[in-house]
Protein backbone atom coordinates (compact mmCIF):
# COMPACT_ATOMS: atom_id res chain seq x y z
CA UNK A 1 0.00 0.00 0.00
CA UNK A 2 1.08 3.36 -0.85
CA UNK A 3 0.72 6.91 0.74
CA UNK A 4 1.30 10.20 -1.12
CA UNK A 5 2.57 12.56 1.31
CA UNK A 6 5.26 14.87 -0.05
CA UNK A 7 6.35 14.80 -3.98
CA UNK A 8 9.37 13.09 -3.32
CA UNK A 9 7.68 9.93 -2.56
CA UNK A 10 7.35 9.67 -6.10
CA UNK A 11 10.29 8.13 -8.27
CA UNK A 12 11.10 10.84 -11.14
CA UNK A 13 9.77 7.60 -13.05
CA UNK A 14 6.38 7.00 -11.57
CA UNK A 15 5.74 10.50 -11.91
CA UNK A 16 6.81 10.09 -15.37
CA UNK A 17 4.05 7.21 -15.21
CA UNK A 18 1.49 9.02 -13.47
CA UNK A 19 2.01 12.01 -15.94
CA UNK A 20 1.43 9.19 -19.17
CA UNK A 21 -1.27 7.91 -17.43
CA UNK A 22 -3.22 11.50 -17.44
CA UNK A 23 -2.41 11.62 -21.04
CA UNK A 24 -4.17 8.81 -21.92
CA UNK A 25 -7.28 9.63 -19.60
CA UNK A 26 -7.12 13.26 -21.48
CA UNK A 27 -7.27 11.41 -24.60
CA UNK A 28 -10.45 8.91 -23.86
CA UNK A 29 -11.87 9.96 -20.73
CA UNK A 30 -14.53 7.03 -21.06
CA UNK A 31 -12.24 4.66 -21.22
CA UNK A 32 -11.68 5.40 -17.38
CA UNK A 33 -15.24 5.88 -16.50
CA UNK A 34 -16.02 2.69 -14.91
CA UNK A 35 -12.33 1.96 -13.31
CA UNK A 36 -13.40 3.02 -9.63
CA UNK A 37 -16.95 1.81 -9.56
CA UNK A 38 -17.52 0.47 -5.90
CA UNK A 39 -14.78 2.39 -4.98
CA UNK A 40 -15.20 5.34 -2.04
CA UNK A 41 -12.76 8.24 -1.44
CA UNK A 42 -12.60 10.18 1.82
CA UNK A 43 -11.98 13.89 1.73
CA UNK A 44 -11.13 15.02 5.38
CA UNK A 45 -10.40 18.38 4.66
CA UNK A 46 -9.47 20.57 8.41
CA UNK A 47 -8.96 23.40 6.53
CA UNK A 48 -11.57 25.31 3.77
CA UNK A 49 -10.69 24.56 0.48
CA UNK A 50 -12.29 24.52 -2.65
CA UNK A 51 -10.57 23.69 -5.78
CA UNK A 52 -8.03 20.66 -4.00
CA UNK A 53 -11.64 19.28 -2.37
CA UNK A 54 -13.93 19.52 -5.51
CA UNK A 55 -11.53 18.49 -8.31
CA UNK A 56 -10.69 15.33 -5.92
CA UNK A 57 -14.60 14.76 -5.70
CA UNK A 58 -14.68 15.96 -9.73
CA UNK A 59 -11.80 13.19 -10.01
CA UNK A 60 -13.50 10.34 -8.20
CA UNK A 61 -16.92 10.77 -9.68
CA UNK A 62 -15.21 10.64 -12.87
CA UNK A 63 -13.77 7.52 -12.38
CA UNK A 64 -17.55 5.55 -11.13
CA UNK A 65 -16.41 6.00 -7.95
CA UNK A 66 -18.26 7.48 -4.79
CA UNK A 67 -17.50 10.27 -2.19
CA UNK A 68 -17.97 11.40 1.58
CA UNK A 69 -16.25 13.65 3.84
CA UNK A 70 -16.32 16.87 5.46
CA UNK A 71 -14.85 20.21 4.51
CA UNK A 72 -13.72 21.56 7.94
CA UNK A 73 -12.85 20.83 10.88
CA UNK A 74 -16.15 22.75 12.57
CA UNK A 75 -17.93 19.90 10.94
CA UNK A 76 -15.73 17.03 12.09
CA UNK A 77 -14.54 15.33 15.05
CA UNK A 78 -11.86 17.44 15.35
CA UNK A 79 -14.21 20.01 16.63
CA UNK A 80 -14.59 17.59 20.20
CA UNK A 81 -11.09 17.33 20.25
CA UNK A 82 -10.61 13.64 17.94
CA UNK A 83 -6.85 13.55 16.97
CA UNK A 84 -5.96 12.77 13.33
CA UNK A 85 -4.42 9.50 14.43
CA UNK A 86 -7.80 8.24 15.65
CA UNK A 87 -9.63 9.93 12.62
CA UNK A 88 -7.65 8.35 10.11
CA UNK A 89 -8.20 4.75 11.62
CA UNK A 90 -11.88 5.24 11.28
CA UNK A 91 -12.12 6.76 8.04
CA UNK A 92 -10.11 3.78 7.04
CA UNK A 93 -13.11 1.61 8.22
CA UNK A 94 -15.28 3.46 5.62
CA UNK A 95 -13.42 4.34 2.44
CA UNK A 96 -11.18 2.87 -0.13
CA UNK A 97 -8.97 6.13 -0.52
CA UNK A 98 -8.02 9.12 1.95
CA UNK A 99 -7.85 12.61 0.61
CA UNK A 100 -6.77 14.88 3.55
CA UNK A 101 -5.73 18.57 4.23
CA UNK A 102 -5.10 19.73 7.57
CA UNK A 103 -3.68 23.41 8.88
CA UNK A 104 -0.87 21.93 10.83
CA UNK A 105 2.44 20.81 9.17
CA UNK A 106 3.12 16.88 9.43
CA UNK A 107 -0.90 15.77 9.59
CA UNK A 108 -0.70 14.26 6.58
CA UNK A 109 2.18 11.68 8.11
CA UNK A 110 0.52 10.97 10.76
CA UNK A 111 -2.78 10.16 9.05
CA UNK A 112 -0.65 7.50 7.07
CA UNK A 113 1.36 5.78 9.78
CA UNK A 114 -2.71 5.18 11.02
CA UNK A 115 -4.15 4.49 8.21
CA UNK A 116 -4.99 1.10 6.61
CA UNK A 117 -5.81 2.66 3.00
CA UNK A 118 -3.80 4.91 1.33
CA UNK A 119 -3.75 8.50 1.94
CA UNK A 120 -3.27 11.84 -0.02
CA UNK A 121 -1.50 14.72 1.36
CA UNK A 122 -4.19 17.44 0.24
CA UNK A 123 -2.17 19.93 1.96
CA UNK A 124 -0.64 19.66 5.64
CA UNK A 125 -0.11 23.56 6.69
CA UNK A 126 2.98 25.55 4.75
CA UNK A 127 4.40 21.96 4.03
CA UNK A 128 3.73 20.17 1.32
CA UNK A 129 1.03 20.12 -1.25
CA UNK A 130 1.80 16.96 -3.64
CA UNK A 131 -1.35 16.78 -5.36
CA UNK A 132 -0.54 20.58 -6.54
CA UNK A 133 2.86 19.53 -7.76
CA UNK A 134 1.71 16.91 -9.61
CA UNK A 135 -0.75 19.16 -11.23
CA UNK A 136 1.75 22.26 -12.31
CA UNK A 137 4.28 19.04 -13.32
CA UNK A 138 1.36 18.26 -15.55
CA UNK A 139 0.57 21.41 -16.47
CA UNK A 140 3.97 22.13 -17.73
CA UNK A 141 4.80 18.81 -19.20
CA UNK A 142 1.70 19.58 -21.65
CA UNK A 143 2.52 22.98 -22.33
CA UNK A 144 6.12 22.87 -22.47
CA UNK A 145 6.78 19.17 -23.26
CA UNK A 146 9.65 18.78 -21.33
CA UNK A 147 11.37 19.51 -17.75
CA UNK A 148 14.69 19.87 -18.28
CA UNK A 149 16.62 23.38 -19.15
CA UNK A 150 13.66 25.80 -18.25
CA UNK A 151 13.73 28.71 -16.14
CA UNK A 152 11.10 28.66 -13.45
CA UNK A 153 10.27 31.93 -11.58
CA UNK A 154 8.41 31.83 -8.19
CA UNK A 155 7.06 34.66 -7.10
CA UNK A 156 5.18 36.15 -4.36
CA UNK A 157 4.86 34.53 -0.59
CA UNK A 158 7.65 31.82 -1.03
CA UNK A 159 8.13 31.19 2.26
CA UNK A 160 4.43 29.91 3.60
CA UNK A 161 3.33 28.81 0.10
CA UNK A 162 3.61 24.99 0.21
CA UNK A 163 2.67 24.74 -3.25
CA UNK A 164 6.12 26.52 -4.26
CA UNK A 165 8.28 24.07 -2.03
CA UNK A 166 6.60 21.41 -3.43
CA UNK A 167 7.15 22.75 -6.99
CA UNK A 168 10.87 23.53 -6.22
CA UNK A 169 11.75 20.30 -5.05
CA UNK A 170 9.98 18.32 -7.77
CA UNK A 171 11.26 20.54 -10.04
CA UNK A 172 14.83 19.72 -8.60
CA UNK A 173 14.74 15.92 -9.94
CA UNK A 174 15.31 17.43 -13.73
CA UNK A 175 18.43 18.68 -15.59
CA UNK A 176 19.49 22.00 -15.76
CA UNK A 177 16.30 23.73 -14.16
CA UNK A 178 17.04 27.41 -12.96
CA UNK A 179 15.17 29.29 -10.16
CA UNK A 180 14.35 32.79 -9.77
CA UNK A 181 12.75 33.45 -6.89
CA UNK A 182 10.84 37.05 -6.22
CA UNK A 183 9.52 37.78 -2.86
CA UNK A 184 10.20 40.33 -0.48
CA UNK A 185 12.92 40.06 2.41
CA UNK A 186 10.32 38.85 4.93
CA UNK A 187 8.33 36.04 2.66
CA UNK A 188 11.89 34.14 1.06
CA UNK A 189 12.07 30.66 1.07
CA UNK A 190 12.63 28.79 3.78
CA UNK A 191 16.17 27.28 4.88
CA UNK A 192 15.47 23.87 4.07
CA UNK A 193 14.80 24.43 0.88
CA UNK A 194 17.33 26.97 0.07
CA UNK A 195 19.99 24.07 1.70
CA UNK A 196 18.38 21.95 -0.67
CA UNK A 197 19.07 24.09 -3.57
CA UNK A 198 22.69 24.88 -2.43
CA UNK A 199 23.86 20.92 -1.56
CA UNK A 200 22.15 19.91 -4.96
CA UNK A 201 24.07 22.30 -6.97
CA UNK A 202 21.34 23.85 -8.11
CA UNK A 203 21.07 27.62 -9.97
CA UNK A 204 19.03 29.79 -8.64
CA UNK A 205 18.96 33.72 -7.47
CA UNK A 206 16.41 35.65 -5.22
CA UNK A 207 15.50 38.90 -6.27
CA UNK A 208 12.80 41.52 -5.26
CA UNK A 209 11.32 42.81 -8.16
CA UNK A 210 9.30 40.98 -10.79
CA UNK A 211 10.33 43.60 -13.21
CA UNK A 212 14.34 42.83 -12.71
CA UNK A 213 13.47 38.79 -13.19
CA UNK A 214 10.87 38.28 -15.65
CA UNK A 215 12.25 38.06 -18.95
CA UNK A 216 14.24 35.72 -18.32
CA UNK A 217 11.30 33.43 -17.44
CA UNK A 218 10.00 30.28 -19.14
CA UNK A 219 7.02 30.06 -16.46
CA UNK A 220 5.96 32.27 -14.02
CA UNK A 221 4.69 30.73 -10.90
CA UNK A 222 2.37 33.82 -9.20
CA UNK A 223 1.66 32.51 -5.65
CA UNK A 224 -0.84 34.05 -3.06
CA UNK A 225 -0.17 35.68 0.19
CA UNK A 226 -2.43 33.34 2.16
CA UNK A 227 -4.04 35.79 5.33
CA UNK A 228 -4.21 32.08 7.15
CA UNK A 229 -0.42 31.59 7.37
CA UNK A 230 0.15 34.99 9.63
CA UNK A 231 -0.08 34.97 12.93
CA UNK A 232 0.14 39.29 12.79
CA UNK A 233 -2.16 40.64 11.09
CA UNK A 234 -0.27 43.58 10.57
CA UNK A 235 2.27 41.30 8.82
CA UNK A 236 -0.17 40.34 6.14
CA UNK A 237 -1.71 43.51 5.70
CA UNK A 238 1.72 44.94 4.60
CA UNK A 239 3.10 42.46 2.69
CA UNK A 240 -0.32 41.47 1.03
CA UNK A 241 0.05 43.44 -2.25
CA UNK A 242 3.72 42.79 -2.41
CA UNK A 243 3.40 41.29 -6.41
CA UNK A 244 0.76 42.39 -8.80
CA UNK A 245 1.28 41.07 -12.44
CA UNK A 246 -0.28 43.24 -15.14
CA UNK A 247 -0.30 43.89 -18.85
CA UNK A 248 2.49 46.16 -18.36
CA UNK A 249 4.40 43.55 -16.49
CA UNK A 250 3.50 40.69 -19.12
CA UNK A 251 5.40 43.06 -22.22
CA UNK A 252 8.79 42.20 -20.20
CA UNK A 253 8.11 38.37 -20.70
CA UNK A 254 9.09 35.73 -23.45
CA UNK A 255 6.45 35.51 -26.11
CA UNK A 256 6.37 31.61 -25.04
CA UNK A 257 6.27 32.13 -20.92
CA UNK A 258 3.69 30.86 -19.33
CA UNK A 259 1.83 32.17 -16.26
CA UNK A 260 0.39 29.42 -13.44
CA UNK A 261 -1.00 30.01 -10.12
CA UNK A 262 -2.54 27.42 -7.64
CA UNK A 263 -5.49 29.20 -7.14
CA UNK A 264 -7.53 30.87 -5.58
CA UNK A 265 -6.21 34.42 -7.24
CA UNK A 266 -7.11 37.66 -4.88
CA UNK A 267 -5.81 40.41 -6.53
CA UNK A 268 -1.95 39.32 -7.40
CA UNK A 269 -2.60 38.69 -11.11
CA UNK A 270 -4.99 41.70 -12.16
CA UNK A 271 -8.04 40.42 -14.49
CA UNK A 272 -6.36 41.80 -17.77
CA UNK A 273 -3.48 39.09 -17.87
CA UNK A 274 -6.52 36.90 -18.22
CA UNK A 275 -6.99 37.28 -21.71
CA UNK A 276 -3.51 37.13 -22.40
CA UNK A 277 -2.98 33.74 -24.19
CA UNK A 278 0.27 33.24 -22.15
CA UNK A 279 -2.27 32.85 -18.51
CA UNK A 280 -2.76 29.40 -18.03
CA UNK A 281 -3.97 29.17 -14.44
CA UNK A 282 -7.04 28.11 -15.23
CA UNK A 283 -6.01 25.67 -17.79
CA UNK A 284 -3.91 24.26 -14.77
CA UNK A 285 -6.97 23.43 -12.78
CA UNK A 286 -8.77 21.67 -15.16
CA UNK A 287 -5.18 19.38 -15.62
CA UNK A 288 -5.71 19.37 -11.83
CA UNK A 289 -8.28 17.00 -12.24
CA UNK A 290 -7.31 14.52 -14.35
CA UNK A 291 -3.76 13.96 -12.48
CA UNK A 292 -5.53 13.26 -9.42
CA UNK A 293 -7.32 10.92 -11.82
CA UNK A 294 -4.42 9.10 -12.72
CA UNK A 295 -3.07 9.20 -9.18
CA UNK A 296 -5.93 7.37 -7.35
CA UNK A 297 -6.05 4.33 -9.92
CA UNK A 298 -2.15 4.08 -9.23
CA UNK A 299 -2.82 4.57 -5.54
CA UNK A 300 -5.86 1.55 -5.45
CA UNK A 301 -3.96 0.06 -7.81
CA UNK A 302 -6.32 -0.02 -10.36
CA UNK A 303 -4.03 0.59 -13.60
CA UNK B 1 38.25 12.93 45.92
CA UNK B 2 37.68 9.18 45.52
CA UNK B 3 34.82 7.93 43.70
CA UNK B 4 34.49 3.62 43.97
CA UNK B 5 35.67 1.48 40.86
CA UNK B 6 32.51 0.07 39.58
CA UNK B 7 32.54 -3.67 39.58
CA UNK B 8 29.97 -4.21 37.11
CA UNK B 9 28.26 -1.48 35.42
CA UNK B 10 29.24 1.58 32.74
CA UNK B 11 30.83 4.36 33.29
CA UNK B 12 30.03 7.37 31.07
CA UNK B 13 33.55 8.99 30.10
CA UNK B 14 34.02 12.27 28.10
CA UNK B 15 31.22 14.07 28.54
CA UNK B 16 31.54 17.83 28.15
CA UNK B 17 32.14 19.52 31.51
CA UNK B 18 28.82 21.06 32.83
CA UNK B 19 26.95 18.93 31.08
CA UNK B 20 26.33 15.23 33.08
CA UNK B 21 23.12 17.01 35.11
CA UNK B 22 21.01 17.38 32.03
CA UNK B 23 21.87 14.01 30.27
CA UNK B 24 21.22 12.10 33.88
CA UNK B 25 17.70 14.23 33.47
CA UNK B 26 17.20 13.05 30.04
CA UNK B 27 18.54 9.88 29.92
CA UNK B 28 15.92 9.15 33.28
CA UNK B 29 18.75 8.16 35.41
CA UNK B 30 17.25 9.59 38.06
CA UNK B 31 14.78 6.46 38.35
CA UNK B 32 17.67 3.95 38.54
CA UNK B 33 17.44 1.81 42.06
CA UNK B 34 20.96 1.32 41.44
CA UNK B 35 23.97 3.48 42.79
CA UNK B 36 24.75 6.40 39.96
CA UNK B 37 27.92 8.51 40.75
CA UNK B 38 28.24 12.03 39.15
CA UNK B 39 31.76 13.61 39.22
CA UNK B 40 32.00 17.46 37.56
CA UNK B 41 35.13 18.94 36.29
CA UNK B 42 37.06 16.00 36.46
CA UNK B 43 40.48 16.90 35.16
CA UNK B 44 41.16 15.62 31.60
CA UNK B 45 43.87 15.54 29.44
CA UNK B 46 42.33 16.14 26.34
CA UNK B 47 39.57 18.97 27.55
CA UNK B 48 40.65 20.25 30.16
CA UNK B 49 37.63 19.18 32.51
CA UNK B 50 35.12 16.67 32.08
CA UNK B 51 32.03 15.28 33.54
CA UNK B 52 31.60 11.48 34.12
CA UNK B 53 28.82 9.24 35.44
CA UNK B 54 29.60 5.83 36.93
CA UNK B 55 26.41 3.61 36.83
CA UNK B 56 26.53 0.61 39.45
CA UNK B 57 24.49 -1.42 37.26
CA UNK B 58 24.37 -2.92 33.00
CA UNK B 59 21.00 -1.25 32.44
CA UNK B 60 20.26 -0.55 28.49
CA UNK B 61 21.38 3.15 27.63
CA UNK B 62 20.03 4.76 25.11
CA UNK B 63 23.06 5.29 22.95
CA UNK B 64 21.16 6.94 20.78
CA UNK B 65 19.89 9.76 22.64
CA UNK B 66 23.50 10.12 24.50
CA UNK B 67 25.34 10.66 20.99
CA UNK B 68 22.53 13.03 19.77
CA UNK B 69 23.42 14.77 23.50
CA UNK B 70 26.98 14.67 23.08
CA UNK B 71 28.91 12.51 20.33
CA UNK B 72 32.53 12.75 21.85
CA UNK B 73 31.36 10.48 25.26
CA UNK B 74 32.38 7.40 25.52
CA UNK B 75 30.71 4.21 27.35
CA UNK B 76 32.54 1.77 28.90
CA UNK B 77 31.39 -1.13 30.32
CA UNK B 78 32.56 -2.70 33.19
CA UNK B 79 32.77 -6.34 34.20
CA UNK B 80 34.51 -7.76 36.85
CA UNK B 81 36.14 -4.44 37.35
CA UNK B 82 37.86 -4.11 34.26
CA UNK B 83 36.87 -2.45 30.84
CA UNK B 84 35.24 -5.29 28.49
CA UNK B 85 34.17 -2.80 25.91
CA UNK B 86 34.55 0.77 24.81
CA UNK B 87 31.64 2.10 22.81
CA UNK B 88 32.21 5.59 21.03
CA UNK B 89 29.48 7.57 20.24
CA UNK B 90 28.57 9.59 17.15
CA UNK B 91 25.27 11.18 16.16
CA UNK B 92 22.61 8.62 15.97
CA UNK B 93 20.80 8.92 12.52
CA UNK B 94 17.34 8.92 14.36
CA UNK B 95 16.00 10.22 17.82
CA UNK B 96 13.03 9.89 18.98
CA UNK B 97 11.82 12.23 22.39
CA UNK B 98 14.85 13.69 22.85
CA UNK B 99 13.95 17.18 21.57
CA UNK B 100 10.75 18.36 20.62
CA UNK B 101 9.63 20.44 17.55
CA UNK B 102 9.87 24.01 18.29
CA UNK B 103 7.52 24.81 15.30
CA UNK B 104 4.11 26.26 16.58
CA UNK B 105 2.74 24.86 13.07
CA UNK B 106 3.61 21.26 13.85
CA UNK B 107 1.40 18.09 14.15
CA UNK B 108 3.41 17.77 17.29
CA UNK B 109 2.04 21.24 18.92
CA UNK B 110 -1.55 20.42 19.14
CA UNK B 111 -1.72 16.25 18.39
CA UNK B 112 -0.56 15.18 22.24
CA UNK B 113 0.88 11.13 22.39
CA UNK B 114 2.82 11.16 19.08
CA UNK B 115 6.63 9.96 19.08
CA UNK B 116 9.19 13.58 18.44
CA UNK B 117 10.59 11.76 15.89
CA UNK B 118 14.07 13.75 14.69
CA UNK B 119 16.19 12.66 11.46
CA UNK B 120 19.48 13.47 10.85
CA UNK B 121 20.38 15.85 7.82
CA UNK B 122 23.73 17.19 8.07
CA UNK B 123 25.83 14.96 9.91
CA UNK B 124 28.87 17.69 9.56
CA UNK B 125 26.55 20.65 10.78
CA UNK B 126 24.50 18.49 13.32
CA UNK B 127 21.64 19.87 11.52
CA UNK B 128 18.54 17.33 12.75
CA UNK B 129 15.00 17.69 11.03
CA UNK B 130 11.42 16.86 12.58
CA UNK B 131 9.85 13.77 10.96
CA UNK B 132 6.81 15.48 10.41
CA UNK B 133 7.24 19.41 9.24
CA UNK B 134 10.96 19.22 8.25
CA UNK B 135 11.91 22.04 11.03
CA UNK B 136 15.76 22.26 11.35
CA UNK B 137 17.47 21.35 14.91
CA UNK B 138 20.73 22.81 15.26
CA UNK B 139 22.24 20.64 17.87
CA UNK B 140 25.43 23.01 18.30
CA UNK B 141 22.81 25.53 19.61
CA UNK B 142 22.19 23.12 22.62
CA UNK B 143 25.30 23.31 23.93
Amino acid sequence: MRHLISPMDLSVQETDQLLALADRIIADPKAYSHKCDGKKLATLFFEPSTRTRLSFEAAMLELGGQVLGFSSADSSSAAKGETVSDTARVVSCYADIIAMRHPKEGAATVAAAKATVPVINAGDGGHHHPTQTLTDLLTIHRLKGSFDGLTVGLCGDLKFGRTVHSLIKAMCRYQNVRFLLVSPPELRVPDYIRDDLVSGGFAFTEVERLEDAISDMDILYMTRVQRERFFNEEDYIRLRDSYILDSEKMKLAKPDMIVLHPLPRVNEIAAEVDDDPRAKYFEQALYGKYVRMALILKLLEVE
Amino acid sequence: MNVDSVERGLVIDHIAAGRSLEIYRILGLDKLDCCVAIIKNARSQKTGRKDIMKIEDRIDLDLDALGFLDPNITVNIIDGGTIVEKKKLRLPETVTDVIHCANPRCITSVEHGLPHVFHLADREKGIYRCAYCDQAHDRRKDQ
